[in-house]
C-alpha cells in the first residue's frame, strides 16, 4: 500500500512471549491428558478424581491466563511507549 | 420406562401456576430491558443507523459488560440444557468434555483473538469474512467463510429454542393434540426477541445478559449446595450415576454410557474438547463479540475471567447425574424420555415452586441472549458479505444497517420454522455438522492473522475438502439403536480404530490440502490477492489512527483499499 506502515508497537524483547507461551501450551496440553485423571480414585468429598481433578483445572488455567495477560500487557505497554514517546493514554481499563 | 409403551396417551401436564407466573414476570422484565438498551451509551449523531451501532453496539463494551456479554454469548440455554442431558443419558464422554472444552478455550482466546480485534478495528471489519476478504483479496474465500458461518449459525440459533422449548414442556405449557397451543408462547417469545434486537441491535443482548447470567449463577450455586445435602452428599449420587452408566442397554449390548472413559476413548475425549475449543470462536456470535469490545486487551483480560462459567458448567453437568440419583423421569409430550427434559424437571421436583420459576426463567432467557447475538452476527454476514460485497457495493452505512435489521427478522424467522416444522433432531444433527463445518473456516483466518505465506486459492480447497470430508464422515454414524445417520460426531481416523472427533480429522485433512496446495501454487506463480492489512494492524490498539484516518492525512493511498 502507498500510504506510509506508521509501526504501532517498538520492537518486542522475547522473554515476556516465551514465558506466555511457556505456560498457556501448559493450560492447553495438561486438561487434554486424558490418562493422567481417568481415574475414580481419590475421592474428594464423594467426587470421583476424574471429576474433581478436571474442575480443579478451571481456576488454574484463569490463573495461568491470568498472569500471561499481566506479563503480555507490561511489555506492549513499553512497546507502544517505546514509538509514542511519552504519549500513553491507552491504558486498559 | 413404561413411557415407550404408551405414546400420545400420557395426560397432559398440569400447569405449575407459581412457576410459570415468575417465569413470565422474569421475561416481560427481561423484554423491557431489550427495548430500554437501544439509548444505553447511543452514539449522538449516528444514532443505531450503522453496523458499528446496531450490529456491533458501538464497539465500546468494556471488561464487565464484555463479561457478561460473551458468558450469555458462549455457554447458552442449549449448553444448559444439552450438557447435563448428555451426562443423564450417556455421562462422561458425550456429557463432561465441556469442561476441558471449556478449559483449553480461554488459552486459545488469549492468543489469537486480540490479532483479530486490532487488524479489524483498523479496518472498520464487522465479520470474520471481512477479514478474509481484507487479507487474502479473495471473492470466493470469502463468500466461503461467509456462507459457512451463517449456515452454521442458524441451527445454533434453532436449538435455543429447544432450550426454550424444554422449559415450556416442564412448565405444563402445550399439550400432545393442539400443536398451534403448544408453540405459540414459543412464537410471541420470538417475535418480542426479534423485536427489540431490531430496535436495539447488540446493545439489547448485552443487557439482557447481565440479569440472565446472575439468575443462572443463583440457580446453579444453590442447586450444587442444596441437593447434595438433601441426597446425603456427592458419594450416592456418583455411586447411581456408575451404576446407570455401566448397567449394560439391552438395544445394543453395551454399557449405557461411560462413568470414566477408559483407555479406548481418550482420543475421543480429548479431541472433543480440543475440537470444539478451536471451533467456538470462529463462529460469528463469538466473534462479534470479540469485535464489540472496547480495547485490544478486554478480550484478553476476559479469558481469565470467563472460566468462571466453565467451572458453573461443570456444576450444572454434575446436575445430570443427580438427576440420575434423583430418579428424575423427563417424560415429553408425547410420552417418550427426552433426556432434554431433565434438569428443567430437576429443578421443578426439588425445589419450591418460586425458586424452580427462577431457575427455569434463567434458562429460558439464557435461550434469548444467544439467539439474539446470532441471529445479528449472521446478518451482519449477510449484509457485508453477500450483499454489499456482490449487490450493493456502494451501501452507504445506514443502509447496510437497514438490510441487517431486516436479515436478523428473516434468519429468527427461518429458524423458527425450523423448529416447529421440522423434526428437533433435524435441528441437533445441522448443529452436529455446524461444529464440524465451521471449524474448517480455522486454517483461513487463524494462519490469515499471523502469516500470508497459505494461497487464497489453497485455502479455499483446504476448506472444501475438510467440509466435504466432514459431511461424509457425519453421514456416515449411524445410531446403533434408531440406524437414524448422523448419529454422532465421533469416527475413526480412515485407515485406523482410533476414535476421534470428525471436525478434527477433517481440520487436518483441510490444513495439509492447504498446505501442499500452497506449495504448488507458489511453484507455479499463481497470482496472490490484494493484501489491504500490514504489519502494525495486527498490533493496533483503540487509540491509534484507522485505516480511513491514516488515508485521509496521507492522501497518497489509493483510495480502493479503503472501502473496507
Amino acid at each position: 500500500m502507498s500510504s506510509p506502515d506508521v509501526p504501532t508497537r517498538g520492537p518486542a524483547r522475547s522473554g515476556p512471549y516465551v514465558i506466555t507461551g511457556i505456560l498457556l501450551t501448559i493450560a492447553i496440553v495438561v486438561p487434554l491428558f486424558v490418562p493422567a485423571y481417568s481415574v475414580d480414585e481419590p475421592r474428594w468429598v464423594g467426587m470421583p478424581f476424574f471429576y474433581w481433578y478436571q474442575m480443579m483445572w478451571i481456576p488454574i488455567t484463569s490463573a495461568l491466563v491470568g498472569v500471561s495477560y499481566w506479563l503480555v500487557i507490561k511489555e506492549d505497554r513499553r512497546r507502544r511507549e517505546s514509538v509514542r514517546g511519552l504519549t500513553s493514554p491507552g491504558e486498559e481499563r | 420406562m413404561s413411557g415407550m409403551a404408551l405414546p400420545l396417551a400420557a395426560p397432559d401436564r398440569p400447569v405449575n401456576v407459581v412457576a410459570l407466573t415468575i417465569v413470565i414476570f422474569l421475561f416481560v422484565l427481561v423484554a423491557v430491558l431489550g427495548f430500554v438498551a437501544a439509548r444505553w451509551r447511543r452514539g449522538e449523531e449516528t444514532g443505531l443507523h450503522s453496523l458499528d451501532e446496531w450490529g456491533l453496539g458501538g464497539r465500546g463494551f468494556g471488561t464487565w459488560v464484555t463479561w457478561f456479554l460473551l458468558g450469555g454469548d458462549l455457554y447458552t440455554a442449549y449448553t444448559f440444557v444439552a450438557v447435563p442431558a448428555a451426562m443423564w443419558a450417556t455421562g462422561a464422554v458425550t456429557g463432561f468434555f465441556a469442561v476441558p472444552y471449556t478449559i483449553v478455550l480461554y488459552p486459545i482466546v488469549f492468543l489469537l483473538m486480540s490479532r483479530l480485534w486490532s487488524v479489524s478495528h483498523r479496518h472498520g471489519f464487522v465479520t470474520p469474512a471481512d477479514f478474509i476478504g481484507g487479507r487474502y483479496g479473495s471473492r470466493s474465500l470469502t463468500l466461503a467463510v461467509a456462507i459457512t458461518g451463517i449456515v452454521a449459525t442458524m441451527p445454533y440459533i434453532a436449538l435455543q429454542l429447544v432450550g426454550i422449548k424444554a422449559v415450556l414442556t416442564v412448565l405444563g405449557l402445550g399439550s400432545s393434540e393442539n400443536v398451534l397451543l403448544t408453540d405459540l408462547p414459543l412464537i410471541i417469545a420470538f417475535v418480542v426477541l426479534a423485536a427489540y434486537t431490531y430496535t436495539s441491535g447488540l446493545r439489547a443482548p448485552a443487557l439482557i445478559a447481565v440479569v440472565k447470567d446472575l439468575l443462572i449463577y443463583l440457580a446453579v450455586i444453590v442447586a450444587v449446595i442444596y441437593l447434595p445435602i438433601k441426597f446425603g452428599g456427592w458419594d450416592p449420587i456418583f455411586n447411581s450415576a456408575e451404576a446407570k452408566l455401566g448397567a449394560t442397554n439391552p438395544a445394543t449390548g453395551k454399557p449405557t454410557g461411560v462413568f470414566i472413559p477408559g483407555a479406548a476413548s481418550y482420543s475421543a475425549y480429548w479431541t472433543l474438547a480440543l475440537g470444539s475449543a478451536l471451533a467456538l470462536f470462529m463462529y460469528p456470535h463469538s466473534i462479534t463479540g470479540v469485535l464489540a469490545t472496547k480495547s485490544r486487551n478486554t478480550i484478553r483480560k476476559n479469558a481469565a475471567v470467563l472460566p468462571l462459567y466453565s467451572l458453573m458448567l461443570g456444576l450444572l453437568a454434575l446436575l445430570g447425574y443427580a438427576a440420575i440419583f434423583a430418579g428424575t423421569v423427563p417424560v415429553d409430550l408425547n410420552g417418550a424420555i427426552n433426556p432434554q427434559l431433565v434438569v428443567p424437571q430437576l429443578f421443578l421436583d426439588q425445589f419450591p415452586a418460586w425458586f424452580a420459576g427462577i431457575a427455569l426463567a434463567a434458562i429460558a432467557i439464557g435461550a434469548l441472549v444467544p439467539a439474539a447475538i446470532m441471529s445479528i452476527a449472521a446478518a451482519n454476514l449477510f449484509t457485508r458479505n453477500i450483499y454489499v460485497d456482490l449487490i450493493r457495493p456502494d451501501a452507504t452505512p445506514r443502509q447496510e444497517a437497514h438490510v441487517s435489521k431486516i436479515a436478523s427478522l428473516v434468519v429468527k424467522f427461518g429458524a423458527l420454522v425450523f423448529v416447529i416444522a421440522m423434526d428437533q433432531s433435524a435441528a441437533i444433527n445441522m448443529q452436529l455438522l455446524g461444529g464440524i463445518w465451521i471449524l474448517q473456516t480455522f486454517p483461513a483466518i487463524v494462519a490469515g492473522l499471523y502469516t500470508r505465506w497459505f494461497h487464497r486459492w489453497a485455502l479455499f480447497g483446504g476448506w472444501a475438502a475438510g467440509i466435504t470430508y466432514g459431511t461424509i464422515a457425519a453421514y456416515n454414524v449411524v445410531n446403533p439403536v434408531t440406524k437414524a445417520h448422523f448419529g454422532g460426531s465421533i469416527a475413526a481416523i480412515p485407515g485406523t480404530d482410533t476414535q476421534v472427533y470428525i471436525a478434527v480429522t477433517a481440520f487436518a485433512i483441510n490444513l495439509i490440502v492447504a498446505a501442499g496446495l500452497s506449495l504448488l501454487f507458489h511453484a507455479m506463480k499463481l497470482p496472490d490477492g490484494e493484501d489491504i492489512t500490514r504489519n502494525s494492524d495486527y498490533g493496533a490498539d483503540e487509540n491509534d489512527p484507522k485505516v480511513a484516518q491514516i488515508e485521509r492525512e496521507h492522501p497518497l493511498g489509493e483510495s480502493g483499499a479503503s472501502t473496507f
